[in-house]
């Protein structure tokens, strides 16, 4: 014990390390700052050192080049030991890093901290928030499947609406004009060096604001904030009440981060890694790219938004709720931090936290997708099996009307569902839709033969209540 | 007197020592950033050779049939691997006519898939759908599919290979 002593000792007095840190992890906080709300930061941090561990173990294993990522892939899943958790923990890290950024981001907006004089701790924190989410899309498509090829191309797409140079941006993204050997070598790049790199200095300087600034106060009602005075408030604060942070405040910290550590390797032992997809190949079509969760509600937003408009919003609407961020705390930096004062800003936290997760909820069942898959309509829905009745409904699952519209629980829902159609309109009006299409609807006027037609018609006329209660009884 | 001139030389001499170690700086930053800087955008700025690639015999298609292709791109890398290979949808319009449209929904590039019972392009990520002349039929993409040029060369077709077509405002 005596030799360990000395030993850190002669450290100590060599590179100064524990006087030099001492003080700032045992630096006085507002005791109201060691509560369970504060504790979300601090994971989100032990959350990026298990993605750092993760992440370079899994390269000890991982080959980044476009044409045998894939194998590499399988080859950590299923053959290397403890590859499949490592990969596991990697994924579900990613997954919690996005949730606990959001929930301290939530918190630190809520309480306001973000006012004077912390005005660059939000900022970092914006910047860190935007370079995670460039992590996850990038581990997602290094995650080199068919999906990866494929979210890649979409997302070059969007790029590519960039007025201007968009196409530059495009072909930067994906390492020329195709999909291929550059692909991959890049996000790699990106992935395991350049945003990490960004993200560690960006860390560094967070968390150095907080040492320098000290933890912002559990707010109080009727205590706004005054940059002429509120530094040495906080000082006499500090001085009079504060608590060291280690370990009283950190205690919890430490709890938390546990309890965050052992889900993720929890979840990535009993669930594992996402299934790898089919191999990367541009040539099968036969894909439908869907993001990971996180994404799932930008997702819908560009799937619901009208195509008038698309192109704006999804240049300047991520750019806009950027700036937003960016500035809000030159927006205000003093006044009211308590939420019970500040109703816009709960307001504004439950409508975005309200249309994400519609959006979510929405997203999950992408209902404007053709749903190719759709079980055709048995001749027991159809409700004949022979004459015209039948036959038009024979044409309903032939001609790709089945994709998008439900008749009776079978079919897609990009379309209104027609189960009852029959009620709702006169046979002319069944026709001319049939012909003509509208703006989510092709004009069949052009394919269908005027038996072909006509049988339609019979068969949509018949999809009336009365009928649906006749044939299943 | 003489203090003050000694200040003055003192500090020209470091205004000229400070100016030497921006510039050089910046020179030695500027030089290797050209090397750096031009080798991650060299993949925009070089446009591969389209190159015609062969998809199969004349025969082997069917007057009026859309039918997948695959093809290798036309920037093939070595290592690229089952990733340098693509895909268009090929129909046989005539005894000699062929036309061929890309796979990449021209809304944000997903697959689109030919229904011949519909006779209809219908994509799967937004409900994008074509006519089987390639112009929108509906849902949400801003301008038809694009079209490859095909030709026929010693009984084969063949597909000039193209960049992702990528749609722009
Ligand atoms: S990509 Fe085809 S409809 Fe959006």
């Amino acid at each position: 014990m005596e030799s360990l002593r000395r030993a850190w000792l002669w450290f100590d007095d060599r590179t100064g390390l524990g006087s030099a840190l001492g003080p700032s992890i045992k630096h006085p906080v507002p005791p109201n700052s060691a509560s369970w709300f504060y504790v979300f930061g601090s994971a989100t941090l032990f959350a990026f050192m298990l993605q750092v561990a993760t992440g370079v173990t899994l390269a000890f294993m991982y080959v980044p080049s476009a044409g045998e990522a894939y194998q590499s892939l399988q080859y950590i899943t299923d053959q290397t030991t403890f590859g499949r958790i490592v990969r596991g923990m990697h994924n579900w890290g990613a997954s919690a890093m996005i949730l606990l950024i959001g929930v301290h981001m939530v918190r630190v907006y809520l309480t306001a901290a973000y006012k004077f004089p912390r005005e660059m701790h939000w900022i970092s924190g914006v910047v860190l928030w935007a370079l995670t989410v460039i992590m996850a899309f990038s581990g997602q498509v290094i995650r080199w499947d068919q999906t990866a090829v494929w979210s890649t191309i979409v997302a070059s797409e969007q790029a590519g609406r960039i007025p201007l140079i968009g196409t530059w941006v495009a072909q930067f993204l994906i390492g020329g004009e195709t999909i291929g050997g550059a692909t991959l070598s890049r996000m790699f790049a990106y992935h395991v060096f350049i945003v990490p790199a960004l993200l560690f200095l960006f860390i560094g300087l967070h968390l150095y604001l907080v040492i320098k600034n000290g933890i912002s106060e559990f707010p109080k009602a009727g205590k706004p904030v005054d940059p002429k005075t509120y530094r040495e408030e906080y000082e006499n604060l500090v001085k009079k009440k504060g608590i060291p942070f280690w370990p009283d405040a950190a205690w919890r910290d430490m709890v938390f981060g546990f309890i965050v550590i052992t889900t993720i390797l929890l979840i990535a032992l009993i669930i594992g890694p996402p299934a790898l997809g089919p191999p990367p190949n541009p040539s099968n079509i036969d894909a439908l790219p869907v993001p990971d969760w996180y994404f799932v509600f930008y997702f819908a937003f560009l799937a619901l938004m009208p195509p008038q408009m698309e192109t704006y919003l999804m240049v300047f609407g991520p750019l806009l709720v950027g700036a937003l961020l960016f500035f809000l705390p030159f927006i205000s930096n003093k006044g009211e931090r308590s939420p019970l004062r500040r109703p816009w800003a709960v307001a504004i936290v439950a409508l975005t936290i309200a249309s994400i997760s519609g959006l979510w909820a929405i997203g999950i069942t992408s209902p404007w997708s053709p749903h190719f898959d759709a079980k055709p309509l048995t001749t027991q829905i159809i409700g004949a099996e022979s004459g015209p009745i039948y036959r038009g409904g024979e044409y309903f699952n032939e001609k790709g009307c089945l994709y998008c519209h439900t008749i009776s629980g079978h079919g897609g829902e990009r379309g209104p569902n027609l189960t009852y159609i029959g009620d709702r309109l006169s046979t002319d009006e069944i026709t001319w839709r049939i012909m003509n299409g509208g703006l989510n609807m092709p004009g069949f006027g052009g394919t269908l033969s005027n038996e072909e037609l006509a049988d339609l018609v019979v068969f949509l006329k018949s999809r009336t209540r009365e009928n649906q209660e006749l044939s299943s009884e | 007197m003489s203090e003050k001139t000694k200040t003055s030389e003192e500090c020209s001499r470091r205004a000229f020592f400070t100016h030497i170690s921006y510039t050089l700086g910046g020179l030695a930053a500027v030089m290797v950033g050209i090397p750096i800087v031009g080798s991650i955008l060299a993949p925009i700025v070089n446009k591969p050779k389209p190159i015609w690639r062969p998809v199969g015999e004349v025969k082997n298609f069917t007057i009026g049939d859309t039918v997948i292709v695959s093809f290798i791109d036309s920037s093939p890398l070595p290592w690229a691997g089952v990733t340098s290979e693509t895909a268009a949808w090929l129909r046989r319009s005539g005894e000699q006519e062929f036309i061929c449209f890309s796979v990449n929904c021209a809304h944000l590039g997903c697959p689109v898939r030919w229904v011949a019972g519909a006779r209809l392009f219908m994509c799967p990520c937004h409900g994008g759908v074509y006519y089987e002349d390639g112009s929108v039929a509906a849902g949400p993409p801003p301008r038809g599919l694009y079209n490859y040029p095909v030709r026929i060369n010693n009984g084969q077709v063949e597909i000039l290979t193209s960049p992702i077509p990528i749609t722009t405002v």
